[in-house]
């Protein structure tokens, strides 16, 4: 028999702090969809995820049900589409219009993998590729797009650098409607992994198996909960409460994941450990950082805590599961936290700070609204700073910028849902275009000599 | 299979009698039944069998939530694998 206490307190974490699985997602390989002509390809590929994905909104619901934990997405993972869009390049949105399709169609929340990974070099196809991605987002609904342009091992490719901030421009402005809404569903990574289960990074790897499981769990809110247990615990003491805590979740995690993968008939790839927060008061990273003993995030002693709280994270998860991958960590989207919102609008909260606490966390600036006046060689700037703070300390880093058309520090965009609203935030005047207009490649860095 | 039933809320009288009448009509065999009672909030786990079960667990869980709700008390029932993993290593 249970523990009562035991079973309390899993009862606790769903009905009060928020406990869920932020995402289930089916990884499909769309290398069997190419097909001679762009038309083809796009039947194919539309046709093949209905099948593969055909009954993954019922079975994450009828777990949801039976283990009585919530399961917030439902998503779907695909083949970087610029390597199946290759040959046929300049019709690339065609092959857009096939993905947003079928997510509709089998009732997924979002569909990634409107991808390149260019980040030694860019053909031309990949170029003409990328070019389609403003038309692309701001002509579907539930697509996703993310560009890898620098690595650890191979540099940052600065030309894609150079155009990724002219493609977010354009994204914004051609979704100008929606606050530049577009630019929510593009990421532009420094090591992205292949396996990654959270919007809008999201793509499936060509080194990946052919259909697999990846699970996101989640519960800013619990593990704020039990910090809160413990009010004059020393550091130690906290490290190791986030740390069991974290085991909790991702077993939860763990065990949706293989029953998922075993009714879905996919392989069971990873459990991602993150701690993803919501708009939603008492889901937030923030306040785990408040709780520590910080007045507001973002003040001194943010970076420290963020290092702490996202290294116990992962200690507490790595047991809790037998294959751990994604991108793993503590997530700081702004506008998708409450707490970092409001610290942005007090203004205790910059781009600069953000930019270090990325260096100890997962992933990067994410869900930033600045200014729409902002040069695209800054935004450029901005995804260059990220991708060294990656390629230097082999991590995952990503920004999603968007440069809100018509705002100006002091407005706020809202795109609603999970996706919440983003103060302005602002940006260093001066510029950055000539580095920019550079090009060419920032050489990867020696593995020696560390300091 | 088996499952865990939790029903937490103010105590009252009569709630045993209407949960075990819940899921005798629908199969459910009754393994374990232990109750405390909380600073006036009564806690009770069941531990039960659904292999004689008339519905799915599903189903059972979404009952036991308008259960729950026209008694005024929080009514779950979850397979126990959830316990196993978040709790036992």
């Amino acid at each position: 028999m249970f523990n009562t206490k035991e079973v309390l307190e899993t009862i606790n974490m769903v009905e009060k702090e928020h406990l869920d699985i932020r995402t289930v997602t089916m990884g499909v390989s769309l290398l069997p969809c190419i097909g001679g002509t762009a038309e083809k390809t796009a039947k194919n590929v539309y046709d093949y995820i209905c099948k593969k994905a055909e009954k993954i909104v019922k079975v994450t619901e009828d777990l949801s049900r039976e283990y009585g934990i919530p399961i917030v997405n439902k998503r779907i993972s695909v083949t970087p589409a610029s390597i199946i869009c290759a040959p046929f390049a300049s019709k690339s949105f065609l092959i857009g219009k096939a993905l947003d399709d079928a997510a509709k169609t089998v009732g997924v929340d979002f569909i990634g993998g409107y991808s390149a990974l260019v980040h030694k070099g860019m053909a031309d196809y990949e170029r003409e590729f990328i070019s389609s991605i403003p038309e692309v987002l701001s002509t579907t609904e539930r697509l996703c797009s993310s560009i890898n342009v620098g690595s650890s091992k191979s540099g940052i490719n600065m030309d894609a650098v150079r155009y990724m901030g002219e493609i977010i421009k354009q994204t914004a402005q051609k979704t100008a409607s929606s606050g530049g809404f577009g630019c929510a569903k593009l990421v532009v990574f420094c090591n992205a992994v292949e396996d990654n289960p959270f919007m809008a990074g999201a793509f499936h790897g060509v080194g990946e198996s052919g259909t697999v499981i990846n699970v996101g769990v989640s519960g800013p809110g619990v593990v704020q909960h039990a910090i809160e247990s413990i009010p004059e615990a020393n550091l130690s003491d906290l490290a190791e409460t986030i740390k069991r805590t974290a085991f909790k979740i991702t077993r939860a995690g763990q065990l949706i994941a293989a029953e998922a993968a075993k009714r879905l008939n996919a392989e069971f790839g990873i459990v991602d450990l993150s701690l993803a927060p919501t708009p939603a008061r008492g889901d937030s990273v923030a306040a785990i950082l408040e709780e520590m003993g910080l007045e507001s995030v973002g003040t001194h002693g943010t970076t420290a805590c963020l290092a702490m709280l996202n290294d116990a994270v992962k200690k507490g998860g790595v047991m809790a599961s037998s294959r751990v991958g994604g991108l793993s960590g503590a997530f700081i989207p702004v506008s998708e936290d409450i707490g970092m919102i409001e610290a942005a609008e007090r203004g205790t909260l910059n781009i600069d700070k953000l930019e270090a606490m990325t260096a100890v966390c997962s992933v990067g600036l994410d869900m930033i609204a600045v200014p729409g006046d902002t040069p695209a060689s800054t935004i450029s700037a901005i995804i260059a700073d990220e991708a060294a703070i990656g390629m230097i300390n082999n991590k995952t880093t990503a920004v999603r910028i968007i440069p809100a058309p018509d705002k100006k520090v002091g407005d706020e965009v809202n795109f609603g849902g999970l996706l919440g609203r983003a103060p302005i935030m602002p940006v260093h005047g001066e510029s950055s275009a000539k580095f920019i207009a550079r090009g060419g490649l920032i050489p990867a860095p020696i593995h020696s000599n560390k300091n | 299979m088996r499952a865990v039933v939790t029903v937490v809320g103010k105590d009252k009288t009569g709630i045993i009698a209407k949960v075990s009448d819940f899921l005798a009509k629908r199969g459910v065999n009754i393994l374990d039944i232990s109750q405390t009672i909380m600073d006036s909030y009564f806690a009770m786990i069941m531990l039960v069998d659904l292999s004689k079960a008339v519905k799915e667990l599903g189903c059972i869980a979404d009952e036991c939530a308008e259960l729950g709700k026209s008694i005024g008390m929080s009514i779950h029932i979850q397979h126990e694998a959830i316990f196993n993993a978040m709790h036992n290593v």
